[in-house]
Protein backbone atom coordinates (compact mmCIF):
# COMPACT_ATOMS: atom_id res chain seq x y z
CA UNK A 1 0.00 0.00 0.00
CA UNK A 2 1.68 3.16 -1.14
CA UNK A 3 0.09 6.42 -0.16
CA UNK A 4 -3.43 5.46 -1.17
CA UNK A 5 -5.47 6.13 1.96
CA UNK A 6 -8.95 5.30 0.73
CA UNK A 7 -9.91 2.82 -1.92
CA UNK A 8 -13.52 2.42 -2.92
CA UNK A 9 -14.53 -0.17 -5.45
CA UNK A 10 -18.00 -0.63 -6.89
CA UNK A 11 -19.71 0.63 -3.77
CA UNK A 12 -23.48 0.23 -3.83
CA UNK A 13 -25.99 0.82 -1.06
CA UNK A 14 -29.70 0.09 -1.17
CA UNK A 15 -32.15 1.33 1.43
CA UNK A 16 -34.94 -1.12 0.80
CA UNK A 17 -35.77 -0.46 -2.83
CA UNK A 18 -34.02 2.92 -2.99
CA UNK A 19 -30.53 2.82 -4.42
CA UNK A 20 -28.71 5.57 -2.57
CA UNK A 21 -25.21 4.81 -3.87
CA UNK A 22 -24.66 3.12 -7.19
CA UNK A 23 -21.37 1.51 -8.22
CA UNK A 24 -19.11 4.24 -6.93
CA UNK A 25 -15.35 3.73 -7.26
CA UNK A 26 -12.54 6.11 -6.43
CA UNK A 27 -9.36 6.32 -4.44
CA UNK A 28 -7.83 9.05 -2.36
CA UNK A 29 -4.14 9.66 -1.77
CA UNK A 30 -2.37 11.04 1.21
CA UNK A 31 -2.42 14.81 1.31
CA UNK A 32 -5.48 15.20 -0.84
CA UNK A 33 -8.47 17.25 0.22
CA UNK A 34 -11.27 15.57 -1.62
CA UNK A 35 -14.54 17.39 -2.08
CA UNK A 36 -17.62 15.29 -2.39
CA UNK A 37 -20.01 17.47 -4.30
CA UNK A 38 -23.59 16.77 -5.19
CA UNK A 39 -27.15 17.95 -4.71
CA UNK A 40 -29.11 16.93 -1.63
CA UNK A 41 -29.96 13.24 -1.67
CA UNK A 42 -27.10 12.42 -4.04
CA UNK A 43 -25.67 9.80 -1.70
CA UNK A 44 -22.79 11.73 -0.15
CA UNK A 45 -23.68 11.01 3.47
CA UNK A 46 -24.45 7.38 2.73
CA UNK A 47 -21.00 6.91 1.18
CA UNK A 48 -19.40 8.52 4.21
CA UNK A 49 -21.40 6.34 6.59
CA UNK A 50 -20.04 3.30 4.79
CA UNK A 51 -16.46 4.60 4.93
CA UNK A 52 -16.82 5.20 8.66
CA UNK A 53 -18.28 1.71 9.25
CA UNK A 54 -21.66 2.95 10.40
CA UNK A 55 -23.37 1.15 7.53
CA UNK A 56 -22.33 -1.70 5.30
CA UNK A 57 -22.37 -1.53 1.55
CA UNK A 58 -24.92 -3.69 -0.23
CA UNK A 59 -22.24 -4.44 -2.80
CA UNK A 60 -18.66 -3.47 -3.39
CA UNK A 61 -15.69 -2.95 -1.13
CA UNK A 62 -13.98 -0.07 0.56
CA UNK A 63 -10.60 0.12 2.22
CA UNK A 64 -9.66 2.91 4.55
CA UNK A 65 -6.05 3.29 5.70
CA UNK A 66 -5.48 -0.15 4.21
CA UNK A 67 -8.23 -1.84 6.26
CA UNK A 68 -11.48 -3.24 4.95
CA UNK A 69 -14.47 -1.32 6.30
CA UNK A 70 -16.44 -4.51 6.76
CA UNK A 71 -13.90 -7.00 8.04
CA UNK A 72 -11.58 -4.67 9.95
CA UNK A 73 -13.94 -1.97 11.07
CA UNK A 74 -12.28 -1.39 14.44
CA UNK A 75 -8.92 -0.65 12.80
CA UNK A 76 -10.61 1.63 10.28
CA UNK A 77 -12.28 3.58 13.05
CA UNK A 78 -8.99 3.93 14.90
CA UNK A 79 -7.49 5.66 11.89
CA UNK A 80 -10.24 8.11 11.09
CA UNK A 81 -11.86 11.16 12.57
CA UNK A 82 -15.48 11.61 11.57
CA UNK A 83 -17.84 14.52 11.72
CA UNK A 84 -21.32 13.19 11.00
CA UNK A 85 -23.91 15.34 9.26
CA UNK A 86 -25.73 17.72 11.64
CA UNK A 87 -23.08 17.14 14.34
CA UNK A 88 -24.93 14.90 16.78
CA UNK A 89 -23.25 15.46 20.15
CA UNK A 90 -24.50 14.65 23.66
CA UNK A 91 -26.28 17.82 24.70
CA UNK A 92 -25.97 17.25 28.44
CA UNK A 93 -22.17 17.32 28.47
CA UNK A 94 -19.92 20.32 28.54
CA UNK A 95 -17.50 20.81 25.67
CA UNK A 96 -14.55 19.65 27.75
CA UNK A 97 -16.45 16.69 29.19
CA UNK A 98 -17.44 15.60 25.72
CA UNK A 99 -13.92 15.86 24.34
CA UNK A 100 -12.60 13.99 27.38
CA UNK A 101 -15.19 11.30 26.70
CA UNK A 102 -14.07 11.00 23.09
CA UNK A 103 -10.42 10.85 24.22
CA UNK A 104 -11.18 8.10 26.73
CA UNK A 105 -13.16 6.15 24.13
CA UNK A 106 -10.13 6.30 21.88
CA UNK A 107 -7.97 4.99 24.68
CA UNK A 108 -5.83 8.11 24.83
CA UNK A 109 -3.45 8.39 27.75
CA UNK A 110 -5.46 10.07 30.55
CA UNK A 111 -2.38 11.99 31.63
CA UNK A 112 -1.93 13.54 28.21
CA UNK A 113 -5.48 14.03 27.04
CA UNK A 114 -6.27 17.25 29.00
CA UNK A 115 -3.32 18.95 27.30
CA UNK A 116 -4.36 17.66 23.93
CA UNK A 117 -7.97 18.74 24.49
CA UNK A 118 -6.83 22.21 25.35
CA UNK A 119 -4.61 22.38 22.29
CA UNK A 120 -7.30 21.22 19.89
CA UNK A 121 -9.85 23.47 21.60
CA UNK A 122 -7.69 26.49 20.92
CA UNK A 123 -7.14 25.40 17.35
CA UNK A 124 -10.87 25.06 16.76
CA UNK A 125 -11.70 28.30 18.54
CA UNK A 126 -13.44 26.72 21.51
CA UNK A 127 -11.63 28.63 24.23
CA UNK A 128 -14.63 30.69 25.28
CA UNK A 129 -17.12 27.86 25.47
CA UNK A 130 -15.02 25.08 27.02
CA UNK A 131 -17.21 24.88 30.13
CA UNK A 132 -20.57 25.30 28.40
CA UNK A 133 -23.08 22.58 27.78
CA UNK A 134 -23.09 21.38 24.19
CA UNK A 135 -26.89 21.74 24.14
CA UNK A 136 -26.54 25.46 24.80
CA UNK A 137 -24.10 26.14 21.98
CA UNK A 138 -24.96 27.71 18.65
CA UNK A 139 -24.76 25.54 15.57
CA UNK A 140 -21.42 27.03 14.61
CA UNK A 141 -19.81 26.20 17.92
CA UNK A 142 -21.33 22.76 17.96
CA UNK A 143 -19.79 22.20 14.54
CA UNK A 144 -16.40 23.18 15.92
CA UNK A 145 -16.80 20.80 18.83
CA UNK A 146 -17.52 18.06 16.30
CA UNK A 147 -14.47 19.03 14.34
CA UNK A 148 -12.32 19.09 17.48
CA UNK A 149 -13.61 15.63 18.34
CA UNK A 150 -12.70 14.38 14.88
CA UNK A 151 -9.15 15.75 15.08
CA UNK A 152 -8.52 14.95 18.73
CA UNK A 153 -6.42 11.86 18.14
CA UNK A 154 -4.58 13.35 15.18
CA UNK A 155 -6.00 10.83 12.70
CA UNK A 156 -4.51 10.15 9.27
CA UNK A 157 -7.89 10.53 7.64
CA UNK A 158 -10.66 13.02 8.31
CA UNK A 159 -14.15 12.44 7.00
CA UNK A 160 -16.31 15.52 7.35
CA UNK A 161 -19.95 15.53 6.32
CA UNK A 162 -20.97 19.10 5.48
CA UNK A 163 -18.45 20.66 7.86
CA UNK A 164 -19.49 24.25 7.21
CA UNK A 165 -23.25 23.93 7.16
CA UNK A 166 -24.92 26.30 9.57
CA UNK A 167 -21.87 28.50 10.04
CA UNK A 168 -21.74 32.23 9.45
CA UNK A 169 -19.46 33.56 6.71
CA UNK A 170 -16.59 34.36 9.06
CA UNK A 171 -16.72 30.95 10.64
CA UNK A 172 -16.85 29.35 7.21
CA UNK A 173 -13.63 31.10 6.23
CA UNK A 174 -11.97 29.96 9.47
CA UNK A 175 -13.07 26.36 9.14
CA UNK A 176 -12.04 26.24 5.50
CA UNK A 177 -8.56 27.46 6.24
CA UNK A 178 -8.35 24.98 9.10
CA UNK A 179 -9.31 22.16 6.75
CA UNK A 180 -6.80 23.31 4.16
CA UNK A 181 -4.10 23.41 6.78
CA UNK A 182 -4.91 19.89 7.95
CA UNK A 183 -5.04 18.74 4.35
CA UNK A 184 -1.36 19.46 3.92
CA UNK A 185 -0.35 16.43 5.99
CA UNK A 186 -3.52 14.41 6.26
CA UNK A 187 -6.16 13.06 3.96
CA UNK A 188 -9.49 14.84 4.11
CA UNK A 189 -12.82 13.97 2.53
CA UNK A 190 -15.52 16.55 2.92
CA UNK A 191 -18.97 16.64 1.48
CA UNK A 192 -20.89 19.69 0.46
CA UNK A 193 -23.64 20.80 -1.85
CA UNK A 194 -22.08 24.24 -2.07
CA UNK A 195 -19.84 24.86 -5.04
CA UNK A 196 -17.57 27.64 -3.80
CA UNK A 197 -16.76 25.41 -0.89
CA UNK A 198 -14.93 22.86 -3.00
CA UNK A 199 -13.31 25.55 -5.06
CA UNK A 200 -11.99 27.15 -1.90
CA UNK A 201 -10.76 24.07 -0.09
CA UNK A 202 -10.37 21.01 -2.26
CA UNK A 203 -7.53 19.75 -4.36
CA UNK A 204 -9.81 17.23 -5.98
CA UNK A 205 -13.52 16.99 -6.64
CA UNK A 206 -15.88 14.07 -6.97
CA UNK A 207 -19.27 14.97 -8.29
CA UNK A 208 -21.98 12.55 -7.34
CA UNK A 209 -25.52 12.63 -8.60
CA UNK A 210 -28.34 10.19 -8.06
CA UNK A 211 -25.93 7.87 -6.28
CA UNK A 212 -23.58 7.73 -9.26
CA UNK A 213 -20.14 9.19 -9.59
CA UNK A 214 -20.34 11.54 -12.56
CA UNK A 215 -17.00 13.32 -12.39
CA UNK A 216 -13.63 12.97 -10.71
CA UNK A 217 -10.74 15.37 -11.07
CA UNK A 218 -9.04 18.56 -9.99
CA UNK A 219 -11.12 21.73 -10.30
CA UNK A 220 -9.05 22.67 -13.37
CA UNK A 221 -9.29 19.31 -15.08
CA UNK A 222 -13.03 19.30 -14.55
CA UNK A 223 -13.38 22.69 -16.11
CA UNK A 224 -11.26 21.60 -19.03
CA UNK A 225 -13.16 18.35 -19.31
CA UNK A 226 -16.31 20.24 -19.97
CA UNK A 227 -16.78 19.86 -23.71
CA UNK A 228 -17.62 22.71 -26.04
CA UNK A 229 -15.19 25.17 -24.53
CA UNK A 230 -16.11 28.35 -26.31
CA UNK A 231 -13.82 30.78 -28.12
CA UNK A 232 -14.64 34.22 -29.34
CA UNK A 233 -12.57 35.47 -32.25
CA UNK A 234 -12.68 38.88 -33.89
CA UNK A 235 -10.82 39.40 -37.14
CA UNK A 236 -10.40 42.60 -39.14
CA UNK A 237 -12.17 42.05 -42.45
CA UNK A 238 -9.63 43.66 -44.86
CA UNK A 239 -12.04 42.83 -47.65
CA UNK A 240 -12.11 39.09 -46.95
CA UNK A 241 -15.58 37.57 -46.99
CA UNK A 242 -16.77 36.51 -43.55
CA UNK A 243 -17.95 33.18 -44.93
CA UNK A 244 -14.46 32.41 -46.18
CA UNK A 245 -12.98 33.07 -42.77
CA UNK A 246 -15.66 31.01 -41.11
CA UNK A 247 -14.98 28.06 -43.38
CA UNK A 248 -11.27 28.24 -42.66
CA UNK A 249 -11.85 28.34 -38.94
CA UNK A 250 -14.37 25.52 -39.08
CA UNK A 251 -11.81 23.45 -40.94
CA UNK A 252 -9.24 23.64 -38.11
CA UNK A 253 -8.59 20.45 -36.20
CA UNK A 254 -10.52 20.28 -32.95
CA UNK A 255 -13.25 22.71 -33.98
CA UNK A 256 -16.79 21.42 -33.72
CA UNK A 257 -18.63 24.41 -34.98
CA UNK A 258 -17.95 27.95 -36.03
CA UNK A 259 -20.62 30.57 -36.45
CA UNK A 260 -20.63 34.16 -37.45
CA UNK A 261 -21.67 36.38 -34.61
CA UNK A 262 -21.59 39.73 -36.33
CA UNK A 263 -19.89 41.68 -39.03
CA UNK A 264 -19.67 45.34 -38.36
CA UNK A 265 -17.17 48.20 -38.61
CA UNK A 266 -14.92 46.12 -40.79
CA UNK A 267 -14.51 43.43 -38.12
CA UNK A 268 -16.00 39.96 -38.14
CA UNK A 269 -16.77 38.18 -34.91
CA UNK A 270 -16.99 34.41 -34.68
CA UNK A 271 -17.94 31.96 -31.98
CA UNK A 272 -16.07 28.67 -32.05
CA UNK A 273 -17.09 25.59 -30.14
CA UNK A 274 -14.25 23.21 -29.42
CA UNK A 275 -14.89 19.56 -30.03
CA UNK A 276 -12.88 18.24 -27.11
CA UNK A 277 -10.83 19.65 -24.31
CA UNK A 278 -8.04 20.69 -26.64
CA UNK A 279 -6.76 24.23 -26.44
CA UNK A 280 -7.65 26.00 -29.70
CA UNK A 281 -5.89 29.26 -29.05
CA UNK A 282 -2.71 28.28 -30.86
CA UNK A 283 -4.34 26.84 -34.01
CA UNK A 284 -6.54 29.92 -34.28
CA UNK A 285 -3.57 32.22 -33.95
CA UNK A 286 -1.62 30.20 -36.55
CA UNK A 287 -4.54 30.30 -38.94
CA UNK A 288 -4.70 34.06 -38.60
CA UNK A 289 -0.98 34.42 -39.30
CA UNK A 290 -1.03 32.02 -42.24
CA UNK A 291 -3.99 33.79 -43.83
CA UNK A 292 -2.76 37.26 -42.96
CA UNK A 293 -5.85 38.13 -40.99
CA UNK A 294 -5.47 40.78 -38.40
CA UNK A 295 -6.55 39.17 -35.17
CA UNK A 296 -8.32 41.75 -33.01
CA UNK A 297 -9.56 39.54 -30.28
CA UNK A 298 -9.14 35.95 -29.10
CA UNK A 299 -10.94 34.92 -25.97
CA UNK A 300 -11.40 31.54 -24.39
CA UNK A 301 -14.56 31.34 -22.36
CA UNK A 302 -13.66 28.41 -20.16
CA UNK A 303 -16.55 26.57 -18.58
CA UNK A 304 -17.05 27.39 -14.95
CA UNK A 305 -17.30 24.65 -12.36
CA UNK A 306 -20.85 25.73 -12.04
CA UNK A 307 -21.50 24.75 -15.64
CA UNK A 308 -19.82 21.43 -15.02
CA UNK A 309 -21.88 20.83 -11.91
CA UNK A 310 -25.07 21.92 -13.55
CA UNK A 311 -24.55 19.79 -16.64
CA UNK A 312 -23.59 16.72 -14.67
CA UNK A 313 -26.40 16.88 -12.18
CA UNK A 314 -29.28 18.19 -14.24
CA UNK A 315 -31.09 14.88 -14.06
CA UNK A 316 -31.36 15.35 -10.33
CA UNK A 317 -32.25 18.96 -10.47
CA UNK A 318 -35.29 18.16 -12.56
CA UNK A 319 -36.29 15.36 -10.23
CA UNK A 320 -35.65 16.81 -6.84
CA UNK A 321 -36.97 20.03 -5.41
CA UNK A 322 -34.17 20.36 -2.87
CA UNK A 323 -31.49 20.28 -5.50
CA UNK A 324 -32.52 23.53 -7.13
CA UNK A 325 -31.65 25.58 -4.11
CA UNK A 326 -28.29 23.89 -3.78
CA UNK A 327 -27.32 25.24 -7.17
CA UNK A 328 -28.64 28.64 -6.21
CA UNK A 329 -26.47 28.55 -3.13
CA UNK A 330 -23.57 27.48 -5.28
CA UNK A 331 -23.97 30.60 -7.34
CA UNK A 332 -23.99 33.07 -4.53
CA UNK B 1 -10.30 2.19 30.86
CA UNK B 2 -12.24 -0.06 28.55
CA UNK B 3 -14.73 1.61 26.21
CA UNK B 4 -17.63 -0.19 27.95
CA UNK B 5 -16.66 1.43 31.25
CA UNK B 6 -16.17 4.82 29.61
CA UNK B 7 -19.68 4.55 28.18
CA UNK B 8 -21.19 3.47 31.48
CA UNK B 9 -19.47 6.31 33.30
CA UNK B 10 -20.88 8.80 30.82
CA UNK B 11 -24.31 7.23 31.11
CA UNK B 12 -24.27 7.34 34.91
CA UNK B 13 -23.38 11.01 34.75
CA UNK B 14 -26.30 11.54 32.39
CA UNK B 15 -28.60 9.83 34.87
CA UNK B 16 -27.58 12.14 37.64
CA UNK B 17 -27.54 15.23 35.41
CA UNK B 18 -31.19 14.72 34.64
CA UNK B 19 -34.12 14.32 37.02
CA UNK B 20 -34.58 10.67 35.98
CA UNK B 21 -32.23 9.17 38.55
CA UNK B 22 -33.57 11.27 41.40
CA UNK B 23 -37.21 10.61 40.56
CA UNK B 24 -36.74 6.89 40.15
CA UNK B 25 -34.65 6.48 43.29
CA UNK B 26 -36.98 8.67 45.35
CA UNK B 27 -40.19 7.02 44.20
CA UNK B 28 -38.65 3.61 44.71
CA UNK B 29 -37.44 4.37 48.20
CA UNK B 30 -40.71 6.00 49.27
CA UNK B 31 -42.79 3.15 47.89
CA UNK B 32 -40.73 0.39 49.44
CA UNK B 33 -40.38 2.40 52.65
CA UNK B 34 -44.14 2.77 52.87
CA UNK B 35 -44.62 -0.97 52.42
CA UNK B 36 -41.93 -1.82 54.89
CA UNK B 37 -43.04 0.51 57.63
CA UNK B 38 -46.77 -0.25 57.33
CA UNK B 39 -45.87 -3.84 57.83
CA UNK B 40 -43.67 -2.94 60.72
CA UNK B 41 -46.18 -0.73 62.56
CA UNK B 42 -49.50 -2.20 61.49
CA UNK B 43 -48.66 -5.85 61.54
CA UNK B 44 -45.89 -5.50 64.10
CA UNK B 45 -43.75 -7.67 61.92
CA UNK B 46 -40.09 -6.82 61.69
CA UNK B 47 -38.95 -8.73 58.65
CA UNK B 48 -38.27 -7.98 55.03
CA UNK B 49 -40.57 -10.49 53.40
CA UNK B 50 -43.15 -8.03 52.13
CA UNK B 51 -40.35 -5.81 50.83
CA UNK B 52 -38.82 -8.63 48.82
CA UNK B 53 -42.16 -9.96 47.63
CA UNK B 54 -43.21 -6.74 45.96
CA UNK B 55 -39.94 -6.35 44.04
CA UNK B 56 -40.71 -8.44 40.96
CA UNK B 57 -43.74 -6.21 40.33
CA UNK B 58 -42.01 -2.98 41.21
CA UNK B 59 -39.04 -3.71 38.94
CA UNK B 60 -41.45 -4.19 36.08
CA UNK B 61 -42.22 -0.46 36.11
CA UNK B 62 -39.05 0.93 37.54
CA UNK B 63 -36.45 -0.80 35.40
CA UNK B 64 -37.98 0.05 32.01
CA UNK B 65 -38.11 3.65 33.20
CA UNK B 66 -34.36 3.69 33.69
CA UNK B 67 -33.49 1.67 30.58
CA UNK B 68 -35.95 3.05 28.05
CA UNK B 69 -33.80 5.80 26.63
CA UNK B 70 -30.41 4.07 26.80
CA UNK B 71 -30.21 3.20 23.10
CA UNK B 72 -33.51 4.53 21.75
CA UNK B 73 -32.55 8.12 22.54
CA UNK B 74 -29.17 7.78 20.91
CA UNK B 75 -30.86 6.60 17.76
CA UNK B 76 -33.41 9.39 17.82
CA UNK B 77 -30.87 12.15 18.40
CA UNK B 78 -28.29 10.70 16.02
CA UNK B 79 -25.56 10.48 18.65
CA UNK B 80 -25.41 6.73 18.07
CA UNK B 81 -23.67 7.43 14.76
CA UNK B 82 -20.97 9.39 16.51
CA UNK B 83 -20.65 6.84 19.31
CA UNK B 84 -20.49 3.82 17.09
CA UNK B 85 -18.00 5.29 14.62
CA UNK B 86 -15.55 5.63 17.51
CA UNK B 87 -13.36 2.55 17.84
CA UNK B 88 -15.77 0.58 20.00
CA UNK B 89 -17.34 -2.85 19.54
CA UNK B 90 -21.11 -3.05 19.48
CA UNK B 91 -21.18 -5.35 22.51
CA UNK B 92 -19.13 -2.84 24.47
CA UNK B 93 -21.78 -0.21 23.84
CA UNK B 94 -24.49 -2.60 25.04
CA UNK B 95 -22.56 -3.71 28.11
CA UNK B 96 -21.70 -0.11 28.97
CA UNK B 97 -25.38 0.81 28.93
CA UNK B 98 -26.25 -2.27 30.96
CA UNK B 99 -23.67 -1.48 33.62
CA UNK B 100 -24.88 2.10 33.95
CA UNK B 101 -28.48 1.05 34.53
CA UNK B 102 -27.28 -1.60 36.98
CA UNK B 103 -25.35 1.04 38.87
CA UNK B 104 -28.47 3.16 39.22
CA UNK B 105 -30.57 0.17 40.25
CA UNK B 106 -28.00 -0.86 42.84
CA UNK B 107 -27.92 2.69 44.20
CA UNK B 108 -31.67 2.49 44.73
CA UNK B 109 -31.35 -0.94 46.32
CA UNK B 110 -28.51 0.30 48.49
CA UNK B 111 -30.78 2.92 50.02
CA UNK B 112 -33.20 0.21 51.12
CA UNK B 113 -30.49 -1.26 53.32
CA UNK B 114 -31.91 1.21 55.86
CA UNK B 115 -34.78 -1.24 56.23
CA UNK B 116 -32.44 -4.12 56.92
CA UNK B 117 -30.67 -2.02 59.52
CA UNK B 118 -34.03 -1.08 61.08
CA UNK B 119 -35.05 -4.71 61.32
CA UNK B 120 -31.75 -5.57 62.88
CA UNK B 121 -32.05 -2.89 65.51
CA UNK B 122 -35.48 -4.24 66.49
CA UNK B 123 -34.53 -7.85 66.79
CA UNK B 124 -32.45 -10.60 65.32
CA UNK B 125 -32.22 -10.34 61.54
CA UNK B 126 -32.31 -13.62 59.74
CA UNK B 127 -29.07 -13.21 57.86
CA UNK B 128 -29.46 -15.93 55.27
CA UNK B 129 -32.72 -14.70 53.76
CA UNK B 130 -31.62 -11.07 53.91
CA UNK B 131 -28.33 -11.64 52.13
CA UNK B 132 -29.97 -14.09 49.75
CA UNK B 133 -32.77 -11.60 49.15
CA UNK B 134 -30.40 -8.83 48.16
CA UNK B 135 -28.31 -11.14 46.00
CA UNK B 136 -31.53 -12.31 44.35
CA UNK B 137 -32.60 -8.70 43.82
CA UNK B 138 -29.37 -7.85 42.07
CA UNK B 139 -29.58 -10.95 39.86
CA UNK B 140 -33.25 -10.49 39.05
CA UNK B 141 -32.65 -6.78 38.55
CA UNK B 142 -29.89 -7.70 36.10
CA UNK B 143 -32.36 -9.73 34.07
CA UNK B 144 -34.88 -6.88 34.03
CA UNK B 145 -32.20 -4.37 33.07
CA UNK B 146 -30.87 -6.58 30.28
CA UNK B 147 -34.40 -6.96 28.94
CA UNK B 148 -34.79 -3.19 29.11
CA UNK B 149 -31.53 -2.60 27.22
CA UNK B 150 -32.67 -5.08 24.58
CA UNK B 151 -36.04 -3.33 24.24
CA UNK B 152 -34.24 -0.02 23.91
CA UNK B 153 -32.17 -1.40 21.05
CA UNK B 154 -35.29 -2.23 19.04
CA UNK B 155 -36.65 1.26 18.58
CA UNK B 156 -35.82 4.95 18.45
CA UNK B 157 -38.83 5.83 20.60
CA UNK B 158 -38.32 5.59 24.35
CA UNK B 159 -42.04 5.17 25.09
CA UNK B 160 -42.14 2.16 22.78
CA UNK B 161 -38.96 0.94 24.45
CA UNK B 162 -40.66 1.19 27.88
CA UNK B 163 -43.74 -0.66 26.72
CA UNK B 164 -41.76 -3.46 25.07
CA UNK B 165 -39.59 -3.93 28.17
CA UNK B 166 -42.66 -3.91 30.39
CA UNK B 167 -44.48 -6.39 28.17
CA UNK B 168 -41.58 -8.86 28.09
CA UNK B 169 -40.99 -8.75 31.83
CA UNK B 170 -44.71 -8.92 32.54
CA UNK B 171 -44.95 -11.96 30.25
CA UNK B 172 -42.10 -13.68 32.10
CA UNK B 173 -43.76 -12.80 35.40
CA UNK B 174 -47.13 -14.17 34.27
CA UNK B 175 -45.52 -17.49 33.42
CA UNK B 176 -45.05 -18.07 37.13
CA UNK B 177 -48.78 -17.54 37.78
CA UNK B 178 -49.78 -19.77 34.88
CA UNK B 179 -48.11 -22.99 35.91
CA UNK B 180 -51.08 -24.32 37.86
CA UNK B 181 -53.29 -24.15 34.76
CA UNK B 182 -50.89 -26.09 32.59
CA UNK B 183 -50.49 -29.81 32.01
CA UNK B 184 -48.03 -31.50 34.35
CA UNK B 185 -45.37 -32.00 31.68
CA UNK B 186 -45.18 -28.28 30.94
CA UNK B 187 -45.13 -27.04 34.49
CA UNK B 188 -41.44 -27.60 35.10
CA UNK B 189 -40.31 -25.70 32.03
CA UNK B 190 -42.74 -22.81 32.44
CA UNK B 191 -41.91 -22.45 36.11
CA UNK B 192 -38.23 -22.42 35.21
CA UNK B 193 -38.79 -19.59 32.75
CA UNK B 194 -40.69 -17.35 35.13
CA UNK B 195 -38.63 -14.39 36.18
CA UNK B 196 -39.45 -14.28 39.89
CA UNK B 197 -39.48 -17.98 40.83
CA UNK B 198 -35.69 -18.12 41.01
CA UNK B 199 -35.63 -14.95 43.04
CA UNK B 200 -37.85 -16.65 45.63
CA UNK B 201 -35.49 -19.61 45.70
CA UNK B 202 -32.42 -17.47 46.19
CA UNK B 203 -34.34 -15.41 48.77
CA UNK B 204 -34.68 -18.50 50.93
CA UNK B 205 -30.98 -18.31 51.35
CA UNK B 206 -30.36 -21.43 49.36
CA UNK B 207 -28.31 -20.80 46.28
CA UNK B 208 -28.93 -23.31 43.54
CA UNK B 209 -26.97 -23.33 40.30
CA UNK B 210 -30.22 -23.55 38.33
CA UNK B 211 -31.29 -20.18 39.67
CA UNK B 212 -27.95 -18.57 38.88
CA UNK B 213 -27.95 -20.14 35.43
CA UNK B 214 -31.41 -18.72 34.78
CA UNK B 215 -30.47 -15.12 35.55
CA UNK B 216 -27.09 -15.26 33.88
CA UNK B 217 -28.58 -16.71 30.72
CA UNK B 218 -31.40 -14.18 30.81
CA UNK B 219 -28.82 -11.38 30.99
CA UNK B 220 -26.57 -13.01 28.40
CA UNK B 221 -29.29 -13.69 25.87
CA UNK B 222 -30.90 -10.26 26.20
CA UNK B 223 -27.60 -8.44 25.81
CA UNK B 224 -26.69 -10.66 22.89
CA UNK B 225 -29.96 -9.85 21.15
CA UNK B 226 -29.39 -6.16 21.86
CA UNK B 227 -25.92 -6.41 20.32
CA UNK B 228 -27.27 -8.17 17.26
CA UNK B 229 -29.99 -5.58 16.93
CA UNK B 230 -27.38 -2.83 17.06
CA UNK B 231 -25.26 -4.70 14.54
CA UNK B 232 -28.15 -5.28 12.19
CA UNK B 233 -27.60 -1.89 10.56
CA UNK B 234 -24.43 -3.40 9.14
CA UNK B 235 -25.89 -6.66 7.95
CA UNK B 236 -25.89 -7.37 4.27
N1 LIG C 1 -31.94 5.76 6.47
C1 LIG C 1 -32.42 5.88 5.23
N2 LIG C 1 -33.46 5.13 4.82
C2 LIG C 1 -33.95 5.23 3.58
N3 LIG C 1 -33.46 6.05 2.65
C3 LIG C 1 -32.43 6.83 2.97
C4 LIG C 1 -31.86 6.79 4.28
N4 LIG C 1 -30.83 7.67 4.32
C5 LIG C 1 -30.77 8.23 3.09
N5 LIG C 1 -31.72 7.74 2.28
C6 LIG C 1 -31.94 8.10 0.87
O1 LIG C 1 -30.75 7.82 0.17
C7 LIG C 1 -30.45 8.86 -0.74
C8 LIG C 1 -29.09 9.45 -0.46
O2 LIG C 1 -29.12 10.12 0.79
P1 LIG C 1 -27.84 10.81 1.41
O3 LIG C 1 -26.70 9.87 1.34
O4 LIG C 1 -28.22 11.32 2.75
O5 LIG C 1 -27.61 12.02 0.42
P2 LIG C 1 -26.75 13.36 0.59
O6 LIG C 1 -25.94 13.25 1.82
O7 LIG C 1 -25.94 13.44 -0.66
O8 LIG C 1 -27.72 14.48 0.68
C9 LIG C 1 -31.60 9.87 -0.63
O9 LIG C 1 -32.50 9.60 -1.67
C10 LIG C 1 -32.20 9.58 0.70
O10 LIG C 1 -33.58 9.84 0.67
MG1 LIG D 1 -25.95 14.45 3.45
Amino acid sequence: MSDVMIEVDGLTKDYGSTRAVDQVSFSVRKGEVLGFLGPNGAGKSTTMKILTCFLSPTEGRAKVAGFDVFDQSLEVRQHIGYLPEDTPIYRDMTVVEFLAFAAAMRGMDPAKSPGRIKEIGVRCGLGDVAGKLVGELSKGYRQRVGLAQAMLHDPDILILDEPTSGLDPNQIVEIRSLIKEIGREKTVILSTHILPEVQATCSRILIISGGKLVADGTPDSLRAREKGGRYRVVVESNGVAKEAIRDRLAGLAGVARCEILSAEDGAHAFAIDAAASSDLRKPIFRAAVDNRWTLLELLRESASLEDVFRNLTTGDIAGEPGAESSVEKGKS
Amino acid sequence: MSPALVISRREIRTYFNSPVAYIVVTVFTILTGYLFFTQLFVEKQADMRAFFNIMPLLFMFMVPAITMRLLADEKASGTLELLITLPVRDWEVVVGKFLAAMALLCTALGLTLIFAITVRSLGPLDRGPAIGGYLGLVLMGGAYVAIGVMASSFTRNSIVSFIVAFAISFGLYLLGRLTQFLPQSWQGLVAFLSIDGHFENIGRGVIDTRDLVYYFSMIGVSLLVATLSLESRRWR
